[in-house]
Formats: structure tokens, sequence, C-alpha cells
């Protein structure tokens, strides 16, 4: 998968922002924040693969399991914390959402939408979970065990009054690209949801 | 000042390994005083003991310096002869190709003053009164033997480290300098280590004291002056340090319950040895052959008083914010000594303080001695910072 969602979020982060990234993967998107916007920050990662590409790029990289909290920071002390395509893998998602509110001044969170027509036509026509390109897994050995839609995540949104600053959709194939600005949560892949409190 | 390896040193006949650094000399520098302590006593002269691995580069940028553990000194890599059977104490970690490349940094490894391999320590002379200092030499703080490493990089013409690196009391060291001397470190590299020690810690260095202490051959601590030698005292100080290094997995998987001599048959009444204990014996005796008791009492001590924060008002955050450096931690998830938790708490102070870090908590059964030890993502992990400050050197990768 190609990261359209990293361009996105970097037009959304302010210029030397201090950024906390959740679940950094390889450092991609902060070793890009740092070149394009002077950003500082950190990535909190678990997986040691990871790790290790964050090391070789020079980003900076903490071992850290989000799903035992974030109690470790102060409150307010980023500019932006952000969260890419990690949210389902949480234990209890909205909890780390609350916290990222707290530890930053606004988050930026993307994940895949379970709306989206190709998972829809799976599970309605061969009545199995889906497994694609975008969600390569099985669902006994998936890391994502809290799949949402674009629709239930505004829910949550609301049910937390946590204000939703923009919100962009993207999709990698081109019939869905155009689509996906009328029926987001039919046509869009990924979504990049940008809170404030 | 530098080894260069000889050809023969790196030859398969000398049975030394080729990524070895190969057959190297200790030096030895003696620094004239007054040298002040943190306890207040000034030191007239003192005397360093020291190695050096690899080249100095022309700008003298590529300095790396090895912060000895509570037993180690300033043979950290390399043989010391064709014969010698083994290697200085990191010899897995420094060397041609290792983390710390000595084809690229010029690695200063050093016996801290105090120790007993040749620096200055209680078992030398006391220029005052003819006699070894023994337990009348002054108490250490790690920040003493900061100040001395600085003037140890003077002579060298090191104005910066490219990292000062160290485990366990080594770490400590390597914290310390971070805050005294913040212009001249340029990469911090901290394994295995902690802020302070904990309650549990400071108990077991108390243990090991009184073992040594309470051995008849003490004399107060003036067994040199009177012949003697509290050998099991420091054998017991030692099995009690070798037991809270390795984890109880680490143990287990090495010996078991394995017996050395002796049966379990009933009607037998012959005492039964396990492995283990032979092992820890064995550990103690040759420790208490080559290890100066009164140092083993000064550095344990040095590692009770060691509280990077109390000057900065006890905030760690307050303390790390004079750090000009980045930092590299890693710590082992068996360590029960120098638990994950403590790496962490260094890993939070720097993020808070906004000083770069990145934290790697290596999985290992190996307990604390870990850091000593191979280990694939340690290695790699290491080595994959290391070669970026190396790249720094080079401007490949901007500071």
């Amino acid at each position: 998968m190609t990261r359209k969602d990293l361009a996105i979020i970097a037009d959304w982060v302010a210029p030397k922002a201090r950024v906390l990234d959740l679940g950094c993967g390889d450092g991609e998107l902060l070793a890009q924040l740092a070149k394009q916007k002077q950003v500082s920050g950190y990535g909190l990662e678990i997986d040691p693969v990871q790790i290790q590409k964050c090391v070789e790029r020079g980003v900076n990289v903490v071992e850290q399991n989000l799903d035992k909290g974030l109690a470790n920071f102060a409150d307010q002390s980023f500019d932006t914390v952000v969260m890419t395509q990690a949210l389902q893998t949480l234990r209890s998602p909205h909890l780390v959402v609350e916290e990222m509110l707290r530890v930053g001044r606004e988050c930026i969170i993307t994940f895949p939408n379970f709306g989206q027509w190709k998972a829809r036509w799976h599970l309605a026509f061969s009545g199995r979970m889906p497994v694609s390109d975008l969600l390569p897994f099985e669902w006994y050995d998936t890391p994502n065990i809290h799949f949402c839609t674009f629709k239930d995540f505004e829910v949550l949104c609301r049910e937390h009054n946590w204000q939703i600053q923009h919100r962009q959709v993207v999709s990698e194939s081109t019939i869905s690209g155009v689509l996906k600005d009328f029926l987001p949560n039919l046509f869009g892949e990924t979504a990049i949801y940008h809170l404030t409190r | 000042m530098r080894k260069i390896l000889t050809t023969e040193a790196q030859s398969p006949r000398s049975g030394i390994p080729a990524d070895s650094v190969g057959i190297v000399e200790p030096q030895s520098h003696t620094f004239p005083g007054p040298f002040k302590l943190a306890c207040g006593r000034v030191l007239d002269e003192y005397t360093l003991m020291y190695e050096t691995y690899g080249t100095l580069n022309a700008d003298k940028s590529n300095g790396v310096l090895i912060c000895h553990a509570l037993s180690g000194h300033h043979h950290a890599a390399g043989y010391h002869s064709e014969s010698d059977k083994r290697p200085g104490w990191w010899d897995h970690y420094i060397g041609p190709g290792k983390p710390i490349d000595t084809n690229k940094f010029f690695v200063v490894a050093l016996n801290n003053l105090g120790g007993c391999h040749g620096s200055t320590g209680p078992a030398s002379i006391n220029p005052a009164t003819g006699k070894p200092w023994g337990p009348d030499f002054p108490p250490l703080r790690a920040r003493d033997w900061v100040h001395s490493q600085a003037q140890l990089a003077d002579l060298l013409g090191i104005q910066q480290w490219a990292a000062v690196v160290g485990g366990s009391l080594g770490g400590m060291q390597a914290m310390r300098w971070s805050l005294e001397y913040p212009e001249r470190v340029h990469h911090c590299v901290v394994i295995a280590s902690a802020m302070k020690l904990s309650a549990q810690n400071i108990a077991f260095n108390e243990t090991a004291r009184q073992a040594i202490t309470s051995d008849p051959d003490f004399r107060d601590g003036r067994y040199l002056e009177e012949n003697t030698l509290p050998r099991h005292g420091l054998a017991v100080a030692r099995m009690i340090g070798h037991i809270t290094y390795l984890s109880d997995d680490g143990l287990g998987k090495k010996f078991g319950r394995e017996l050395r001599s002796g049966t379990f048959e009933q009607g037998v009444e012959e005492l039964v040895e396990f492995q283990v204990q032979s092992y820890l014996r064995h550990q103690g005796d040759s420790f208490s052959g080559s290890f100066d008791p009164n140092t083993y009492i000064l550095m344990t001590r040095a590692l009770d008083y060691f509280d990077l924060a109390r000057e900065y008002g006890d905030d760690p955050v307050t303390a790390f914010s004079h750090a000009r450096c980045k930092f590299l931690l890693v710590s082992f998830t068996s360590d029960w000594r120098f638990a994950p938790e403590r790496s962490r708490e260094i890993a939070d102070a720097l993020m808070h303080a906004n000083v770069p870090v990145t934290y790697a908590e290596v999985e290992s059964p190996m307990g604390h001695d870990a850091f000593l030890l191979p280990n694939e993502r340690y290695e790699k992990v290491f080595a994959a910072y290391m070669n970026n400050v190396a790249k720094e050197l080079h401007g490949e990768l901007q500071a």
C-alpha cells in the first residue's frame, strides 16, 4: 500500500511542531515531517523489526506498548499526536484517542474503513471475513481486532465530544477515488481525521 | 597512542579471531593534581590505565569512550598476548565490523580511578604515608570518574566524544557525562542502567560489603599492610552479585538441578553438589584472586550514591534539559537488577526534556549480564545506531 495518507497528514502538521507518532512503524512519517516541516518528536512502536528500521533511518523511536496507555506523558506535552493505521489494532481504541487528546493539543488518526464496498461485498457474498491487500490477514491471526467504519468512528467522536476539524478520505483505485467524495463510507479505503477536544 | 593491528595478530595461525582488535597493549598516564573530588578531598596526582582501539581521525571527532561497570577495567577488547585465552570484557561489541566498529571509531577504554587494575586506587601507595591507601582512599562518585575521564580526553586531544557508551554503572557515567560536559558528548549510549538504584539494589550491595568486611582477614581494610586478604568474603560478595546479574530462568537453563558430584540414592550419605554451586564458587574464587576488596566496596558505594537528578531538584526532566546529545537506551527483559522499567524512566525523562532518544527493550533470558553477551537484536540496534553516529561524522546524516 502506498501511503497517500502521509502527504495529507504532513499538510495538517504545523512547521516545527512537537509530534508524537503512536505505532510509528518504520518511521517514514516522522522522517518526512522532520525533513519537510522541521518537526521534532518521537515514535512509539512495539515491533522490533519496525524499531530497527526507525533506528536505521535515525528516527527517535521508543519501545512502548500503546495498550498500556500513555500515562508516562504529561498533559498537552505535544503539539500533535498522530496514529496511522493502528487504531484497529488496539484493545481499547476509544481510551487511546482520549489519551491522545490529553497528551496533544490536537491529534490525527488514520484507519482502514471496514464499511468500504469491497469489504461489504466480500462479507455479503462469500460469507467470510474480508481478506484483501489492505487487510491481508485471516480473522484468527490478524493484529486488527477493532475494525470500524467511518460512520462508526464519527458516532464515537460525537459521543466523546471530540471535534472533527478535518476529514479526508483516501482511495487507491481511480474509480473509488472519484466516488469516495460522494459516498465516502462506501468508497473510501482510508480515512484521515484531524481531531481536537 | 593508537594500536596498530599486526597482520600476525589477525592470521588464523594465532587463533585470534579476524573480527578482533587483535593484540593490544595497556597504557598508563599520571595526571598531575590537584584533583578535587566530590567528597571534598584532593588527590595530589593520579594514574589512569587505559587502552585504545582503532585510529583517531584528523579532526579528532571519532572518539568513543567506554565506561566500565562495577568490576570492569581498561581491557575492553582484544587480547594481551597470543596465548591470552580470553579477550577483553566487551569484545562481543567492540572490534572491526562490530557494533562499536573500530574501523570507524577510535575507542578509549579505561580503568576508573579507584580501580585495581593499574589506575590509582585503594591498593596503590598513598604518597603521604608510603603505605597502601586501603580504607583511607577517598570515597568516589560517578562524577569524579567523569571528571578524570575528561582529563584523559584532554590528553588524547579529544574535545568532543562521538559517543560515550556504558552498561550498568558505565551507563550511569555516560549519563553523568551528558550533564557535566554537555558540549563534549555527541551521543550517549546507556545500556541496562538506571538513574538511581532501588532499595533492593542497595540491599544487595550492602550484603556484599558485609561479606567482605566480616571476613577476619579484612583487618578494617588494612589487609595489604598486614599481609592478609579477605578472599572468602570477596568471593561471597561476588557470588551474591553474580546471582543478581543472572535471571532465575537463565540459571535454570544453564544448570538446572544437575549434579556435579554425589547422588540422591537412598542409603547413601555422600553429600550432593549441584553444578550451580561449583559454578558460583568458581566465579567467586577466580574473582577474589584478581580484584581488590576495598575497590569492590568503593565501587558498590559509588553505585549506591548515584542519583542522576539529586542536584536538579530531584527532577530528572530538569536534569536532562541540560543534555545536548542524543541518547540510545537498551534494556533486557529478564534483567531484574536494572529492569526495563528503570530504562523506561530514563526514556520518559528524556522525552519530557525534549532530548532525542531511542529506546529498545531487548528480549533475553540472560538477566543483567545480557549487556555483555551476544544477542542478535541488541547487536543490530546498537550497530545501526552507531552506524548513524559514524555517518554524522562524515556529514552523510544531518546531525
